[in-house]
């Protein structure tokens, strides 16, 4: 049977606003457990939510982004459930009048194809806090510093078919809000998180099949390997003659398997309703004026620049303005060395392997764009061969400094000295005399093979110091002596 | 005359003189608080040592030419207001060890215009009831006969003021709270419109009905206290960003030419015969000053119960959510699970009435019902707004009885939440509609107090303040004060 | 519309509080008097009416983004029946 598989997404984005979207508390990653939970945030008898202009703005940024029509009448809802981490025993959000209306996101696929993914709408809400399992001899512990930090979910329509148009979706998104400027994209913290609607049916059939939906993904791989799993269960289900539940799935990434949600059991009735303690929110045309201007530039229009202004090819600058922090590194590296061709390559070779091996984000790298910048200008400049660049690039990933005193400290500087280089020249022809001989006697094409043995040679004796080019031209005089 | 039967303005007058100190007053009220309290339960918790601390403090103050307009002036907290240090319980099991880390908005006003708080007075559960019946601590006594309701929710502030426990004290209204109790009591009480007081650290029941307000024994008493209380603040997206409002300076401005509209639904005809007639004896006064009366109708302010008992409990079923046993309040003993722990933590710390209305406020917004319930409520909210909106194209202030009956007995209505929610037949429109309103005390029925309630428009308390005030100068209905359980 | 004891059960649970046996009846009858009394709504004529959540027209004010609260956790975590190393404590939680 040929089944098709069909992906809706939820996303949840962090506002990287200062404060809370309800509350002035600090929403800064990683503090003491309840240290950034105030009155508001714990739902103290008695308090009140004051709405963060930050995050509206925020909010209609993403829209603008998106092409999205933005209500300028959106309001605030309840959605009622207890549950330890949401403090109101309800999470406020938005319902009938979210704050960015429908809108759509375009993917490119790894053939190059495109396709438009509709936004269905996306909305303001408050995060909740979290529960902690270990150290609690068997109970859990409650940190609120997460409860009302600012989030807009992200409501796809399920316009995916496979688990990589939804991960160049989720990409794609990754990619917009950093570049927006309105969420750090730091997945590791949460910033970012997927609940995925998997359904299948059979190739042809018009009606969608029953979905789950896999909550909380927070890594595109993870995301990638949950709905692969999840399709291949539901296949096998349905081929074995069984029918799907609707559930809420979670995965487990280190085992790599899922289950379905045991509190989530009993059937929920939110019971939404307007939200009595907070006022409908307006937006004028003017404001929204306002902030379209202040939008970055988007990852779409900044390819399209560093085509022309840097004479990238697509692909390169494709990779390159899809991380605004990327983005920015590689505008940096390339401002310093004056060379964009090969910063571009430096950028997306030797870096990202290194970014990759140590699983770090390129704000994190060690090596800044201006360090790289100066080795490429290093490089350019001949004082060290690109193969040696390799050794400082990892030196100056180690933290043993500037591209220029690990060359001095190291002794990497290429030899250009033709005085010195030739006397190191003269002196593997006389240890080798019998491979002289054998060259001055060959024929052309076998030369050119033979000189490969003179040259590495030389690179040993030098330690690669060697300027290449000067090292060429000396051999061949002096052999054809 | 001694302490305890002048008014806030007499104490304020006689506090700047200096014919007594604000520690002789405080204490003369804690002194009567402890010696009569016992018979009415009024109050909750009293603050004794803080109150003389805070009467020192205004002496001081007094001294040094800095106090604040009710400098030394003690006054009572309804307990659903949270004060810093003190218990704030809502008469509530779930709040009994609840000492509240914060300063309620109305709090603070007042600390800084230099109160004393005397204590924090007893009220209906939550602010669910209409009898002060529901408290955790017990009913409070209607001073006027101690075998009747003092009305409710805000009943033990109304107690405590009729009885001279305390020259004024603040209320809650979100249905009648107000108003209903300050007539059963014999004071007077103003109900503001919603969003000129602040409700930061107000424990919700009902977030778009309730509203705070005073309660004293006359209506300047009630202006002096309102014009501390109201006012923009950034804690509460509701309260209004908009200039504060003098309700002193023409609380005796000739009424000659006012209109004031009976509206026929507020006389119906089983409407008990005296209250109808003591409620047209005060529109008579009025009319003797130069009122004009008219007839008028506001033909959706029937639905406004049916309405009020879907909104306020499908509001207080949410608001009352984040009492979970978690963070603070009652938690029940060893609990199994999670579910074991909300579900009995609950059920054991929340009282009958405050249950029934979750439950009932839970399956107002549940699936499926929602449309019928809810939001048809809503739609009916702004029919009867609409209503007002009309009638006030036509008159200044709206006038009739407060409650449908005088103080009924202790346990009479018990276990019969409906004819209980008939008590706030005629106070709850306005809450819907957001309006303000006070009652005043227009005469006794064998001994009882009877209040007339005086609705304005938005924004116009001035006028119902000096309207009520003009009627307090040509009559003696307030200044009458109750004899019980050990007074005399 | 009356209130069985199946609604009862099934909205107690949705609020979190537990019914006896024996509430369950007395609740079905209480609660089905007061539908009783609301469903005089039904009778209104709201075609033409908005509904409305706010007493006043007024729109959500907006503050700046700049933080005004500090750490106040040693002030509230005593108010918690539980609480263990900065964090409040629960029977475990079961995703």
């Amino acid at each position: 049977m040929q089944w098709e598989t069909v992906i809706g997404l939820e996303v949840h984005v962090q506002l990287n606003t200062v404060t809370k979207i309800f509350s002035g508390s600090s929403t800064a990653f990683g503090a003491e457990p309840n240290s950034q939970a105030n009155l508001i945030d714990l739902g103290m008898p008695g308090t009140l939510p004051v709405v963060n202009k930050e995050a509206i703005n925020k909010a209609i940024q993403f829209g603008l982004a998106i092409n999205a029509d933005i209500n300028q009448h959106s309001a605030f809802e309840r959605k009622n459930y207890f549950y330890p981490d949401l403090p109101k025993g309800y999470q406020t959000t938005q319902l009938e009048r979210p704050i960015v209306g429908a809108g759509a996101v375009e993917i490119e696929l790894a053939d190059g194809s495109k396709k438009s993914i509709r936004i269905h709408h996306a909305h303001l809400e408050e995060d909740a806090g979290k529960s902690l399992h270990e150290d609690f001899h068997g109970m859990s512990g409650i940190d609120l510093n997460r409860a009302g930090t600012p989030l807009i979910e992200i409501v796809s329509e399920p316009d995916m078919r496979n688990a990589e148009e939804a991960v160049a979706f989720a990409r794609k998104l990754h990619s917009l809000v950093t570049s927006i400027g309105i969420c750090d994209g730091e997945m590791s913290q949460g910033s970012m998180r997927f609940d995925v609607n998997v359904s299948v049916r059979l190739a042809g059939e018009e009606k969608l099949g029953t979905r789950t939906e896999t909550k909380n993904l927070n890594s595109f791989k993870f995301m990638e390997k949950a709905i692969a799993l999840e399709v291949e269960r539901q296949i096998d289900v349905l081929e074995s003659g069984g029918t799907i539940d609707q559930e809420t799935r979670l995965y487990n990434g280190d085992t790599h398997t899922a289950r379905a949600m045991r509190s989530k059991e009993d059937a929920n009735d939110y019971r939404y309703f307007p939200c009595p303690d907070l006022l409908p929110v307006m937006v004028t045309d003017e404001e929204i004026e306002l902030l379209r201007n202040a939008l970055p530039e988007l990852p779409v229009a900044r390819k399209e620049r560093f085509v022309s202004q840097y004479a990238l090819s697509a692909y390169d600058a494709d990779i390159l303005s899809g991380d605004l922090h990327l983005s920015n590194y590689f505008e940096g590296v390339a401002a310093v060395s004056g060379d964009a061709k090969l910063s571009a390559n430096w950028v997306m070779g030797e870096l990202a392997s290194y970014l990759n091996r140590d699983d770090i984000s390129i704000r994190q790298s060690p090596v800044s764009a201006d360090q790289l910048g100066q080795m490429i200008t290093r490089l350019k400049d001949g004082t060290i061969s690109s193969k040696i660049a390799k050794q400082v690039f990892e030196a100056c990933w180690n933290g043993e400094g500037d591209p220029d005193q690990v060359i001095e400290a190291k002794g990497l500087k290429q030899m250009s000295d033709s005085g010195e280089l030739e006397k190191l020249v003269e002196q593997v022809l006389a240890d080798n005399a019998a491979q002289v001989e054998a060259f001055r006697a060959a024929d052309e094409g076998k030369q050119k093979k033979m000189f490969g043995f003179f040259v590495g040679q030389l690179m040993k004796l030098t330690q690669g110091k060697a300027n290449p080019q000067q090292l060429n031209a000396l051999l061949l005089k002096k052999l054809n002596d | 005359m001694s302490l305890h039967d002048k008014t806030l303005k007499q104490l304020r007058d006689g506090l700047q003189q200096g014919e007594f100190s604000s520690r002789e007053l405080t204490q003369h009220f804690l002194s009567r608080i402890a010696s009569h309290d016992s018979a009415l339960n009024a109050f909750i918790t009293v603050t004794a040592e803080q109150a003389l601390a805070q009467a020192d403090a205004a002496d001081k103050a007094r001294a040094e030419n800095s106090a604040g307009v009710l400098g030394g002036i003690p006054i009572a907290h309804k307990d659903i207001f949270c004060t810093q240090g003190v218990r704030t319980s809502c008469a509530s099991k779930m709040l009994d060890n609840f000492i509240s880390p914060y300063d309620a908005t109305v709090v603070t006003r007042l600390k800084q215009a230099g109160v004393v708080t005397l204590g924090k007075t007893n009220m209906d559960e939550f602010a669910m009831g209409s009898s002060n019946e529901t408290s955790f601590y017990g009913p409070v006594k209607n001073p006027w006969d101690t075998q009747r309701v003092p009305g409710g929710s805000s009943g033990g502030s109304a107690a405590a003021v009729a009885a001279r426990l305390a020259p004024a004290a603040t209320g809650t209204d979100t249905g009648g709270s107000i108003r209903q109790p300050a007539a059963l009591c014999g004071i007077t009480g103003l109900k503001p419109t919603y969003g000129i007081v602040s409700r930061w650290g107000m424990i919700a029941f009902a977030s778009s009905l309730d509203q705070a307000g005073p309660m004293a024994r006359t209506a300047e008493d009630c202006a002096l206290l309102l014009q501390s209380m109201v006012g923009p603040d950034e804690k509460d997206s509701t309260c209004l960003n908009r200039k504060v409002d003098d309700y002193l300076s023409g609380l005796n401005k000739d009424i000659a030419g006012l209109t004031i509209g009976l509206p026929e639904e507020f006389f119906p005809k089983d409407l008990d015969g005296r209250i109808a007639e003591s409620t047209q004896a005060a529109v008579r006064e009025l009319e003797k000053q130069g009122a004009k009366v008219v007839s008028i109708s506001l033909p959706s302010v029937k639905l406004s119960v049916p309405a009020y008992y879907v909104i306020a409990p499908a509001e207080a079923s949410s608001n009352l959510s984040r009492f979970d046993g978690v963070r603070f309040g009652y938690r029940c003993k060893d609990p199994v699970d999670l579910m074991d722990l909300y579900k009995r933590s609950r059920s054991e710390g929340f009282g009958e009435e405050v249950k029934r209305r979750i439950l009932v406020g839970t399956y107002a917004l549940s699936h499926g019902y929602y449309d019928a319930y809810y939001l048809k409520a809503q739609k009916v909210r702004r029919l009867i707004r609409d209503d007002f909106a009309r009638a006030f194209e036509k008159v200044d202030v709206i006038a009739g009885p407060t409650s449908p009956e005088l103080a009924f007995n202790l346990g009479a209505k018990k276990d019969d939440p409906v004819t209980m929610y008939m008590a706030d037949v005629f106070t709850i429109a306005v809450n819907l509609a957001g309006l303000p309103a006070l009652s005043m005390p227009a005469g006794f029925i064998e001994g009882l107090p009877v209040g007339v309630q005086l609705i304005g428009n938005y924004f116009r308390e001035d006028q119902l303040l000096n309207v009520a005030h003009r009627y307090q100068q040509a009559t003696d209905w307030h200044q009458q004060s109750p004899v019980f359980g050990g007074d005399k | 519309m009356a209130i069985n004891q199946d609604t009862v059960l099934r909205v107690a649970h949705l609020a979190r509080l537990q019914v006896t046996d024996q509430d369950c009846a007395e609740l079905s009858t209480r609660l089905s008097d007061i539908l009783a009394m609301v469903d005089e709504l039904q009778q209104a004529d709201v075609s033409d009416a908005a509904p409305m959540a706010h007493p006043l027209d007024v729109q959500q004010p907006q503050r700046e983004d700049k933080i005004t609260e500090t750490d106040i956790r040693d002030l509230v975590m005593p108010l918690a029946p539980a609480a263990e190393n900065g964090c409040y404590l629960v029977p475990r939680v079961i995703e």
